[in-house]
């Protein structure tokens, strides 16, 4: 299903979220195509002739955290108008094409990456990539489109700013990274989306999209020898080198922050987080599998055993690990009433406290490898998720043979391993909360920072 | 490791059935059915891509079935079928399947309750057995169950009363249906939620939770030859019992529209919605089902709708606008229309959002949808149908849905065909029969005066 611009995820915590899923799903052991066009266009393409379906993911290195100061929001705004007109087709034209050809066709900012995917019946696979091609090599940035998801970007922001979710995302992330364009957000802000201009679309296209900057997964009905030329054909009229860009490492700020949004709401909603490990630290696979046993893994988690199933706080407790390119985190979201908000705050910072000193035990080790080893091939389930995998397996730099591989990661961690990190990483004092509801019991320890929509 | 050499495999099964694709035509799933004497069907939908199945129990009780006064139980029920039976603890079922590496959760809507897992196609065998446990085995007490009522409380916060949206949904909702139970939100009304009891529950298992009401569906790596033995195993020795007609009554003669209006210091953008009580495949004028599933496609499936091209492109009135319509209930449907204001917009954004659709509307009944309107829209519901296969867990849901509010198999496989068969004058009547104003509720959404 097409959906429309407003229904896109509301917040980069979720998109943190799911970059993190690719990561951890990108295991599997299939036959992972490793190929280079005549052109020298690189993609991976997993065959697959079952069904009569071709899917396409791209992405490129270098998204939201790019945006420039003051103009906050571009590079989302560029991932809404690449399907908005190009080339000859205007947006009218574009969208009614992709509509009478029944492609799903989207483009996604994320903090660190921009990504794109694209799936058709294999009978219109020239008229899809042909598509693809006009969209990334000649989007066109007219007025009308332009306005258009200019008004659907700010209307997004307005409903985000009285959402508990994202604005505990939009406090949390300020508050931990400040000045570090991690502090800002993917879907921008209002004064950096009004100010955005054609041209500075146009800038961003032509500084990230390029051919030494380009990964791309192809799933589903194609052969090897059909797809190299159509590779050609898409990609090789991207310029060749995308602009150098590095926004530097990032630190958590503020560790230990309660930070409290007033919003009469009957449940509050707590974020929470920590300093965690990057995708390509040697303990990335521990801190994984500790996080799995302490808020990652469903019903079977230790906070949601102490948080839902004994006490009945809340419906769920999750915890996450984020791994960006410039810092890994460790973060958690919980609702739960506002008369419970201390008590939900004291068992999370319990239960920190009893993985750092302890550790997991040996059979929670052995359950959570069992189901994380186990569950992957189950996100492989359509050619639109697999080509997504294949591509962020690629942005993460990884090789092919990392499907092959990953569940031998996981299950070389041992329950050293785990207690080790849990000691260095988990600390209870270093977590930033930010609570938005009206609490009962809680106290801030910072002001809330304001005008941050 | 098993798995790891099954999964190699995956390519190759998928080439042998390349040649079984027929097109975008007539078949869309090819399952094969069976019912077992004790009543319960059994549905396998093969899937060979991978070496995992989708395994789901559907039972034919909703949210429309509870009783005055119980409203919740259906939904509380659902969470609390994890709780343990005679022979596993409470968690032991979630526990269990994650130790298999698989994934599971369950959903309850106003007309059925589902539960499913997703495993390994070897670890089938064990979730069949334990969810034939829980169908009879179901053991509750006050201990495990109080803490989880404070759970679906949580859960009505988070979903409703956090969010005006969902609040004003509530009571659209309530305004809409006069006399039917679609009027009563599926995860209840709080104060009748704090009052539900462990008996109340086990009094519900003991009413619905049936072999001879509930469908299995299986979609994966298997075929009926496979799960046929399983089932007649494990749900096969679970007995028949009578259960209650449902009690649906019909909805009267309407008079006039409704209108409901929300206002909310939480709402930062303002929004229109209107719901017109509609026929589903099974109730009220069915005949327009299939046709109403390609007049929203054509009002309001995408950008290139006309609603989206009316309020959006020419207009310039909305941030976001859009239609819904299905006919998988029991009962009757809902075909609604929604649009998003500007930012900053308030009563008087809205009343242009509303005098826009409203002049659609009124341009649909008096001048109908074009040919080419009509070719475009079902060529994309048809190619939505390819589309669906390409999912483990989709096609057992769209299945199941279907058997759990009344079509056959053979309604789904026939589905394109249908859709494919609706003509300009089919759309124009279906319009012309929902879209009558003394039959909605018009819900609009807005930010505090002055904001």
């Amino acid at each position: 299903m097409r959906s429309s611009l407003l229904m896109l995820r509301r917040a980069t915590f979720i998109v943190a979220v799911l970059a993190l899923t690719t990561v951890a799903s990108a295991a599997r052991a299939m036959d992972v195509q490793d190929l280079t066009s005549p052109g020298g266009i690189h993609a991976w393409l997993v065959e697959d002739h079952s069904m009569p379906l071709i899917a396409v993911a791209i992405g490129f290195h270098g998204a939201s955290s790019l945006d420039p100061k003051g103009k906050e929001g571009l590079a989302e705004m560029v991932s809404g108008l690449l399907d908005e007109g190009a080339g000859d087709l205007d947006s009218r034209t574009f969208q009614q094409r992709l509509n009478d050809l029944a492609i799903d066709f989207g483009f996604d900012a994320g903090i660190d990456d921009f990504t794109g995917s694209m799936r058709t019946l294999s009978d219109r696979r020239d008229q899809a990539f042909d598509l693809l091609r006009l969209s990334l090599t000649a989007p066109r940035f007219d007025t009308e489109p332009v306005e258009r998801v200019r008004g659907q970007l700010l209307a997004r922001l307005a409903d985000e700013s009285s959402d508990p979710s994202s604005i505990a995302d939009r406090v949390w992330w300020h508050t931990t990274f400040a000045e570090h364009p991690y502090g800002r957000q993917t879907s921008g802000t209002q004064t950096g989306l009004k100010a955005i201009t054609p041209e500075d679309l146009r800038g961003f296209v032509s500084r990230r999209f390029a051919r030494d900057n380009l990964i791309v997964g192809v799933v589903g009905d194609i052969t090897a020898a059909d797809l190299k030329p159509l590779l050609d054909r898409t990609f090789g009229g991207l310029p060749a080198s995308a602009t150098p860009a590095d926004v530097g490492e990032a630190a958590p700020a503020s560790p230990g922050a309660i930070i409290v949004v007033d919003q009469h709401v009957p449940q509050s909603l707590v974020l929470f987080g920590q300093n965690g490990v990057k995708r390509h630290d040697a303990d990335f696979y521990a801190v994984f599998l500790m996080n799995h046993i302490l808020g990652g893994g469903g019903f079977s988690s230790r906070l949601t055993q102490e948080v839902r199933e004994k006490r009945g706080l809340a419906y769920s407790i999750d915890t996450d690990v984020v791994a960006l390119d410039h810092v890994g985190l460790v973060q958690g979201m919980v609702g739960t009433k506002n008369a419970s908000v201390a008590e939900a705050m004291s068992l999370i910072k319990q239960e920190w406290k009893r993985m750092r000193d302890s550790g997991p035990t040996e059979q929670e080790l052995a359950d959570a490898k069992l189901y994380i080893t186990g569950s992957y091939a189950l996100r492989f389930s359509n050619t639109t998720s697999i080509a997504r995998s294949l591509v962020g397996v690629q942005l993460d730099d990884f090789p092919p043979d990392y499907f092959n591989k990953r569940n031998g990661y996981i299950n070389a961690v041992t329950l050293d391993d785990v207690k080790r990190v849990a000691k260095q990483l988990l600390d209870p004092d270093k977590l930033t909360f930010v609570i938005v509801g009206q609490p009962e019991g809680v106290t801030a320890t910072q002001p809330t920072p304001e005008g941050l929509f | 490791m098993t798995l790891k050499s099954a999964i190699a495999g995956l390519l190759l099964t998928g080439l042998l059935a390349v040649a079984g694709w027929r097109g975008a035509e007539a078949v869309v799933f090819n399952p094969s059915t069976i019912t077992l004497a004790n009543g319960l069907q059994v549905v396998v939908i093969e899937n060979h891509r991978a070496p995992v199945v989708t395994h789901m129990i559907w039972y034919k009780v909703g949210a429309a079935d509870e009783v005055p006064g119980k409203t919740g139980i259906a939904h509380f029920h659902e969470h609390l079928m994890f709780k343990g039976t005679k022979t596993v603890p409470p968690g032991g079922f979630s526990e269990m399947v994650a130790r298999l590496g698989g994934n599971e959760n369950a959903f309850t809507t106003q007309d059925y309750t589902a539960f499913y897992q997703s495993v390994a196609v070897e670890h089938l065998d064990e979730m069949m057995r334990l969810e034939a446990d829980r169908m009879q085995n179901l053991v509750l007490t006050d201990d495990v169950v109080l803490p989880e009522r404070q759970v679906i409380l949580e859960e009505r916060r988070q979903r409703v009363d956090n969010d005006p949206g969902s609040q004003l949904s509530e009571m659209m909702r309530a305004a809409l249906f006069l006399n039917h139970p679609y009027r009563m939100p599926t995860i209840g009304w709080q104060q009748e939620m704090e009052g539900l009891t462990t008996a109340d529950a086990i009094a519900w298992h003991q009413k619905w939770y049936a072999p001879n009401n509930a469908i299995v569906v299986i979609s994966g790596d298997v075929t009926m030859d496979q799960v046929r033995p399983l089932a007649e195993k494990y749900y096969g020795a679970i007995p028949a019992q009578p259960v209650p007609p449902r009690v649906r009554p019909d909805e009267p003669a309407q008079f006039a529209p409704r209108r409901v209006t929300m206002q909310d210091p939480r709402v930062e953008l303002a929004s229109w919605t209107r719901q017109y009580e509609a026929p589903s495949y099974h109730r009220g004028a069915k005949e327009h089902a299939y046709a109403l599933e390609v007049l929203s496609e054509i009002l309001g499936g995408g950008t290139s709708s006309r609603l989206y091209r009316s309020l959006l492109v020419d207009q310039k009135v909305a941030t976001g606008a859009g239609s819904n319509y299905d006919g998988d209930n029991v009962d009757l449907s809902v075909f609604s229309l929604y649009a998003s204001a500007q930012p900053g917009g308030g009563a008087a954004a809205v009343d242009a959002i509303e005098k826009a659709v409203d002049a659609e509307i009124a341009k649909l009944l008096n001048d109908g949808v074009t040919d080419d309107e009509v070719v475009r829209a079902k060529a994309i519901l048809r190619a939505e149908a390819v589309k669906a296969r390409d999912s483990l867990a989709g096609p057992a849901r769209i299945v199941g849905t279907a058997l759990a509010t009344g079509n056959s198999v053979a309604d789904v496989e026939a589905w394109p065909d249908r859709i494919g068969a609706v003509t300009v004058a089919d759309v124009n009547a279906a319009a012309k029969a929902v879209f009558n104003i003394n039959y909605s509720v018009t819900g609009i959404l807005l930010p505090p005066s002055g904001g």
